[in-house]
């Protein structure tokens, strides 16, 4: 399987990325952002960090960038698009994910483990995966995920809400949201299910010695899913 | 503008000090001249009433590649691999204005890290604020967190490790230390010793502005009602373009084009273009119209002046400008050639066609004036009697849960939880354990790093207090399994012209010396930070120390939570119940006098190897340093992140129960192991004539003291989480 990683003036998860994919099998090729190619990918993953420093809204000048022409097309395509973190702001600037990521409701930047509920499995991220509540790991200022009554309502009916933040026993509620997101939500598909945008990190939780393993499930699945 | 005294001192000089560089120039130094004397005379950058004192600091070492000196220490930590790294002060900016003061003081130590070839994997900082009550406090406290997470955050380096402490005497001047580690290979170091002639001299990063002028003059002074005004001095940080100029060098020193390499830090283009023509026993040539401005009509001296961040000086190889263009050109960062090396060994600078200065360099650096400062020495305080009756009467656990949630004690997690202490993938312990401790990327080695400062030993006698906070910066290292290799230092004083906060000083520096020299964990790097002081009133002397160790498999590492019920727990080292400046002496008695906990070097050696011994036989399952609060805070902590209990039984000590469990007496630690092992262990101890006793037997969920008093440990929890979260909230 073959996997591009996206590096923006500002990235700094990019070379994170590029080792959990390594780690679990993918052939992983870092890509610049002022290139117009993309090579041939099974998966393209944006990764965490501060685009051009997020002086403007977060993850809108890269969203600009000249790679990204090819990754929308890629995209539109069918082609698998993950967005992580600040990933998954640029995805929300091209529009390929809908809604929008506001600042977090307590105004502080927010990095510890939280608990995220699967709820859609039909989808090539999580299918196959045999539970539904991980521990995953967040680190960001703007991951109040945001979205009209209208939106959410197509993203409900359309089954698009990929992940909610919950509890270890996968309770979703206010008291279990770590930055004010709309109904809990943490990850979002667009309605083809081929592109993903979540805040957490699975890439942080790749080794025992880290902050858990949940991470190393997810990758492991990803890459059987795409065989 | 006409030069003369009264302009001199304006500029933070002496009258004597103007006189002795009009004797040096034999003539009158013009604005830009005078400008460029300030800046490199100041306290901050000419170390002139320290640097008597730090010479006597054991520097050497059979891990030290690079001690004092250079922008930061490199150690050794075997493969061909070493780690760069160093503590700097960023206090005064700090007070004025928390963000961006604190923010800058952590580019600014990053980029004296990978000045010298090696990329950041690692951020600790030490900060203290004033009365928690104080009405500035919480303000300070929120801007300085947010900006050191604002840009550390943003370079994607984790933040590992950290101190924060309140106490009054910082209500006028707090402290904002950081600290950063890098990693390099040992054959890819750079240097900023310039060498060849006419070398071209190139300017990388951030345009010049005026913001920071006199920065670190107005960080060489005290503070009085007018601070305010001072804003104006302090830098503006910019990650964003600091994670580019990160990247841009590390491209550029992949490649073999670099003669020598400075960073524009306190005293900008002034101090990194003398530095290395200094160094290298040459002279640099500058067209100041070449240097990249953001603002039109900038003069010479402003130039030469501004401390704006994000910015390089390079000296490069020959014909190597158009390879080290395209790199910056790519991470789109200003380049330009400003200058060129000359045999001169002068600085010269030139501005529309005309020679605005011309000042030999070794006036400037070996010619600058160093003081020996009257000092005073410290008595040791006589011991406080205090009355058994009044120690019965307290309740033990309403005692503990008080301690528990003392600011200077309770969790902090409220700051950590703002600093992404994950980014990196290789931080595997986080803050809040005794040290962090980062993998070396790609291999089984990790390096772990704990800052310390112990200001209210330091205040009762330097001397001891000096020697104390390695000796803690030692035992928090071995307490997650590392070697002790070195430290860098951080010393927080008020005025040097002050003769007993200068006898704070000398002390302190000869404590922190002689533990240093004891333990074989020299100081390969440090700051001095001075003036830390309102009007007359001085900050309580406050030296950080910053320990860097190593753990040869990271699988071998310790962590301080509980781990099995039914292990064993002792303490090693020898419990005498010293009472005295303890938090519990301070804090539940309001004592404020007496001696800190003696230090015996002999015993912190020993019970330290002993216990490293121990780990690497596989015997200790958690482990925690005593400190701050005594036994019975230590165990607490372990309980609580173990979230299991334990039966406390006192052993059949002489002494009071309180103070046994409160004592701060120095070298000892907490450690757990199974029962199993227990003959084994407690063999190794007595071979090696290291004082244990038995502490208790793990439970699941309850802190028992003599099978008589008890506690859960989620109220302990509770009485430890709650204080930080309600004060900011």
């Amino acid at each position: 399987m073959k996997s591009s990683v996206i590096t923006f003036p500002g990235s700094n998860c990019d070379r994170d990325m590029d080792v959990a994919l390594n780690k679990f099998g993918f052939k992983n090729k870092m890509v610049w952002h002022d290139d117009i190619e993309l090579p041939k990918s099974d998966l393209v993953v944006l990764p965490g960090g501060f685009s051009y420093g997020d002086y403007l809204r977060c993850g809108s000048m890269a969203s600009k960038s000249k790679i990204m022409q090819s990754v929308i097309n890629f995209a539109k395509s069918g082609g698998l698009v993950m967005g992580i973190c600040n990933g998954f702001q640029i995805l929300v600037e091209t529009g390929l994910v809908p809604g929008v990521l506001l600042r977090n409701k307590y105004l502080e930047f927010i990095c510890k483990n939280v608990f995220i509920r699967v709820d859609n499995k039909e989808n090539p991220y999580f299918k196959n995966l045999d539970k539904d509540i991980f521990e995953f790991h967040i680190a960001h200022n703007e991951g109040n995920y945001f979205c009209t009554r209208d939106q959410l309502k197509e993203i409900e009916d359309n089954s698009q809400v990929a992940i909610y933040y919950c509890n270890n026993k996968g309770k979703i509620d206010e008291q279990f949201n770590p930055n004010g997101s709309v109904k809990n939500i943490a990850g979002i598909l667009n309605k083809e299910k081929n592109v993903l945008g979540m805040m957490p990190h699975p890439e942080r939780m790749i080794d025992q010695s880290l902050s858990g393993e949940d991470g190393s499930i997810f990758f492991k699945n990803l890459i059987n899913n795409l065989k | 503008m006409i030069v003369n005294e009264k302009v001199a001192i304006e500029h933070g000089l002496k009258a004597e000090e103007y006189k002795k560089i009009c004797d040096l120039l034999k003539r009158t130094p013009n604005i830009t001249e005078l400008g460029i004397f300030s800046a490199m005379w100041n306290e901050h950058c000419s170390y002139k009433s320290s640097r008597l004192h730090l010479k006597k600091l054991p520097t050497s070492g059979e891990k030290v590649i690079q001690g004092p000196g250079e922008n930061a220490g490199v150690i050794d930590i075997e493969d061909g691999d070493a780690i760069v790294f160093k503590i700097e002060s960023h206090n005064h900016p700090s007070f004025i204005e928390p963000y961006q003061g604190a923010a800058t003081g952590v580019g600014g130590i990053m980029r004296d890290v990978f000045t010298m070839g090696a990329r950041p994997i690692a951020n600790l900082n030490s900060i203290h604020f004033g009365s928690p009550q104080h009405k500035k406090t919480k303000n300070l406290l929120r801007g300085v967190v947010h900006g050191i997470g604002g840009y550390g955050n943003c370079m994607g380096i984790p933040t590992i490790a950290g101190q924060t402490s309140f106490d009054s005497s910082y209500n006028g001047n707090i402290l904002v230390n950081a600290m950063t580690l890098g990693l390099v290979k040992k054959n890819k170091i750079f240097y900023s010793k310039a060498t060849g002639l006419n070398k071209p001299v190139i300017y990388v990063g951030s345009k010049t502005g005026r913001d920071g002028i006199h920065g670190a003059s107005m960080a060489s002074a005290s503070f009085d009602e007018k601070i305010e005004e001072k804003k104006p001095t302090v830098q503006v940080g910019d990650p964003f373009t600091e994670k580019l100029l990160l990247e841009a060098c590390l491209e550029l020193m992949a490649g073999d084009s670099i003669i020598a390499i400075q960073d524009m830090g306190a005293a900008g283009l002034t101090s990194s273009s003398i530095e290395m023509a200094s160094k290298g026993n040459l002279g640099i040539e500058i067209n100041l119209n070449k240097v990249p401005t953001r603002e039109a009509n900038m003069t010479p001296y402003e130039i030469m002046l501004s401390e704006s961040q994000e910015r390089m000086l390079i000296v490069l190889e020959n014909g190597k400008e158009e390879e080290a263009k395209k790199i910056f050109d790519k991470w789109n960062l200003d380049f330009a050639i400003i200058g060129k090396t000359t045999k001169s060994k002068k600085i010269e600078l030139f501005f529309d066609n005309k020679q605005v200065t011309d000042i030999p360099v070794n006036t400037l650096v070996e010619n600058s004036p160093m003081y020996d400062r009257k000092w005073k020495k410290a008595k040791l305080p006589k011991k406080n009697k205090i009355k058994k009756e009044d120690l019965n009467n307290l309740k033990i656990i309403d005692v503990l849960k008080k301690v528990l949630s003392n600011p200077n004690i309770c969790n902090k997690e409220w700051i950590w939880q703002q600093y992404d202490h994950t980014v990196m993938g290789d931080t595997i312990q986080k803050p809040g354990g005794d040290s962090g401790v980062v993998r070396v990327h790609g291999t089984n080695k990790a390096v772990a790093a704990s800052v310390d400062s112990s200001a209210v030993y330091c205040w009762a006698h330097p001397l001891t207090g000096g020697k104390q906070v390695v000796c803690e910066s030692f035992r928090n290292l071995i307490s997650v399994g590392a070697k002790p290799v070195a430290i860098t230092n951080c010393l927080n004083f008020g005025s040097p012209e002050n003769e007993e906060n200068m006898g704070e000083f000398v002390e302190c520096v000869q404590g922190i010396g002689e533990a240093s020299e004891y333990l074989k964990f020299p100081v390969v790097s440090g700051n001095v930070s001075f003036y830390n002081q309102t009007k007359d009133v001085g900050i309580k002397p406050t030296p950080s120390i910053g320990g860097v160790g190593l753990i040869k498999d990271y699988k071998n590492m310790i962590t301080m939570d509980l781990k099995e019920v039914g292990n064993l727990v002792l303490v090693i080292g020898k419990t005498e119940g010293h009472i005295d400046q303890s938090l519990f002496a301070r804090n539940i008695l309001d004592e404020k006098n007496g001696p800190p906990p003696e230090v015996n070097l002999f015993n912190e050696k020993n019970n330290g190897e002993t216990l490293l011994k121990l780990i690497d036989n596989g015997f200790i399952k958690s482990a925690h340093d005593i400190s701050l609060g005594g036994i019975i805070t230590a165990i607490s902590k372990m309980c609580i992140k173990g979230n299991k209990g334990i039966n406390l039984k006192m052993s059949k000590n002489l002494i009071n129960e309180i103070e046994y469990f409160f004592g701060e007496d120095q070298g000892r630690y907490l450690i757990e192991i199974t029962k199993k092992d227990q003959k084994k262990v407690t063999d190794i101890l007595e071979k090696n004539a290291v004082h244990f006793d038995e502490l208790g037997t793990i439970n699941e969920d309850l802190l028992y003291i003599n099978d008589k008093t008890k506690v859960t440990i989620d109220e302990l929890k509770t009485s430890n989480t709650s204080w930080l979260n309600n004060y900011m909230s």
